[in-house]
């Protein structure tokens, strides 16, 4: 039930220190060595306060036979506590503790995504019968969100081309479109005008295929929480946060750019392509540094391609990016 | 002397700065403890312009004038928090990096807005003194009425920052609408009872001149 790790990295390089000392004590003041067993995993995703880690012990899950680190940073990760108490899920509310608070009220299983457009072979999966055929991976990447902040997280999930290329996608795909659930009764964000819902978002195929894509069902070795996007979401380490979809319910190859939920709420300041580029300013704030989380000081220098451009900038080779933001 | 009132409604408004700075200590303000010390002051100075705002209306519905005696707190401390707003962007957004300040201000509307707000806000604290009053008279009032532009223009800066206008800043907006609705109306039925006077009184005839 762990995740496997190579034996040369100790599980104190991966956690901070204080956490790992933290969570020794813990597991210590807890006793009983079936429960350090039980919570271990998860433990080791917690730096901050154990007891709250605790509490979600049940929903959770542990993934198991995880190839680790298959893209990795030597940047400190943000902790358990940090990722999933501080998000932007409008769904939830436009509070950034919002979808903690409300996230718990969607019922993530039974969980069906539906895989059609331009494709030879359509089909609507269980979440499960989605991702078992693939070995999960665990990717530790930045995340810049548009607002000027970032933070390093371990996801666990499987590059998003083991899933396309399953459903043989035609020569006329030319972008693939994601959808998030539409669920008012259990989303109370979707009661509100803050954006057009369901939440669309889009990649080019390109970038939909690059193997840095990836649908990310994990996080710290655990299925995802609520908040984060659970049971499934797009991982796209270069572009912002926003165009990283949540709780996906649909996936569909098109021939044409698909609007998405951002550029159609304000066509001026987030295009299709979003990509992290410190030179193009949103039209209300500067996008050149970035507040590492959770440091107070916004003095962190932002990286063109959010740090990924040397796997992909050619993408991109001769667009002017200051047009195609 | 110092009024009881006025002593409680002091420890109330330090309140939040309390709360903030006790919370930054203890590391309880959230993962992103510069944007919750930003976005509490912003609110706060908001919420204090408003409420020094409301004392006049208040006043007037309910004949409770003693009231009038907090309207300056209020507005001090109003500036208070904007002043600590203010150096959260340049200390925690900025670190002094004042080149970017300066480009901020001039590119970007909502900083150029709560720039303004507050600059405004400077000289109404600067003569909020008994002295100043004094010493300015009539011309007091006048300039303490840039107040209404100051509130305005902190709305605008709070809307315009925001990426969807849902909720708060939305809500003050309408606050700061209706307390200034009811000046425009009052000032407007004054001048229709201007009028109706000068009307009873026939025409106005001037002195004769010697």
């Amino acid at each position: 039930m762990l995740i496997k790790r190579p034996t040369d990295i100790k599980s104190s390089d991966i956690t901070d220190e204080q956490a790992y000392v933290r969570r020794r004590e813990f597991i210590r003041l807890a006793g009983g060595a079936a429960l350090a067993a039980a919570a271990g995993p998860l433990l080791a995703s917690c730096s901050e306060d154990p007891m709250s880690a605790l509490a979600v012990t049940g929903e959770q899950a542990p993934l198991t036979s995880v190839r680790p680190r298959v893209v990795a940073t030597d940047e400190k990760l943000n902790s358990f506590e940090d990722i999933t108490s501080y998000n932007n899920f409008f769904e939830f509310g436009t509070g950034k503790n919002d979808p903690r608070r409300y996230a718990g009220r969607m019922k993530t299983s039974p969980w069906k995504v539906k895989v059609d457009g331009h494709c030879a072979k359509p089909a609507e999966y269980l979440l499960e019968d989605l991702i078992k055929p693939f070995e999960l991976e665990e990717r530790i990447y930045r995340l810049r969100c548009v607002e000027a902040w970032s933070m390093v997280i371990p996801w666990v999930g499987i590059p998003l081309s083991s899933i396309l290329k399953r459903a043989e996608p035609t020569a006329k795909a030319t972008f693939v479109e994601f959808t998030t659930l539409l669920r008012p009764s259990e989303m109370p964000g979707q009661n509100q005008p803050a954006l057009t819902w369901p939440y669309v978002e889009g990649l080019r195929m390109d970038e939909a295929m690059h193997p840095l894509t990836i649908a990310a069902v994990g996080l710290y070795g655990k299925t995802l929480m609520n908040q984060n996007g659970a049971p499934i979401r797009l991982v796209v380490p270069w572009k912002y946060g926003f165009k990283s979809i949540k709780s996906i319910v649909r996936i569909r190859f098109v021939d044409r750019m698909p609007r998405t939920a951002w550029s159609e709420a304000n066509p001026s300041e987030y295009g299709f392509y979003s990509n992290v580029n410190p030179e193009v300013d949103h039209p209300r704030w500067s996008q050149r540094t970035e507040r590492r989380i959770p440091g107070l000081f916004q003095t962190h220098p932002t990286s063109m391609f959010n740090g990924y451009g040397d796997q992909v900038a050619s993408m991109y080779a001769g667009m002017d990016l200051k047009k195609f933001y | 002397m110092i009024r009881p009132g006025k002593a409680v409604l002091f420890v109330f408004a330090l309140v939040p700065a309390v709360w903030l700075a006790a919370g930054l200590y203890r590391g309880e303000l959230g993962a992103n403890p510069a944007e919750t010390l930003q976005l509490e002051t912003g609110i706060w100075a908001l919420r204090f312009l408003l409420a020094s705002l409301a004392i006049t209306p208040l006043r007037r519905l309910t004949g409770w004038n003693s009231v009038i005696q907090v309207r300056r707190m209020l507005g001090l401390f109003a500036f208070f928090y904007a002043t600590l707003h203010l150096l959260t962007y340049i200390v925690l957004d900025r670190f002094f990096d004042f080149s970017r300040v300066g480009e901020d201000i001039i590119k970007r509307p909502y900083i150029t807005a709560g720039m303004f707000a507050f600059v405004l806000m400077i000289p109404l604290a600067l003569t909020s003194t008994k002295g100043w009053i004094r010493r300015l008279g009539r011309k007091w009032q006048v300039l303490h009425r840039l107040v209404y532009i100051s509130a305005a223009a902190a709305c605008l800066h709070f809307l315009w920052k925001v990426k969807v206008m849902i909720g708060e800043p939305v809500y003050y907006a309408g606050i700061l609408a209706v307390l200034l609705g009811f000046r425009v109306v009052w000032r407007f039925r004054q001048g229709a009872r201007l009028r109706r006077a000068a009307a009873e009184s026939g025409p106005h005839k001037p002195y004769p001149a010697n």
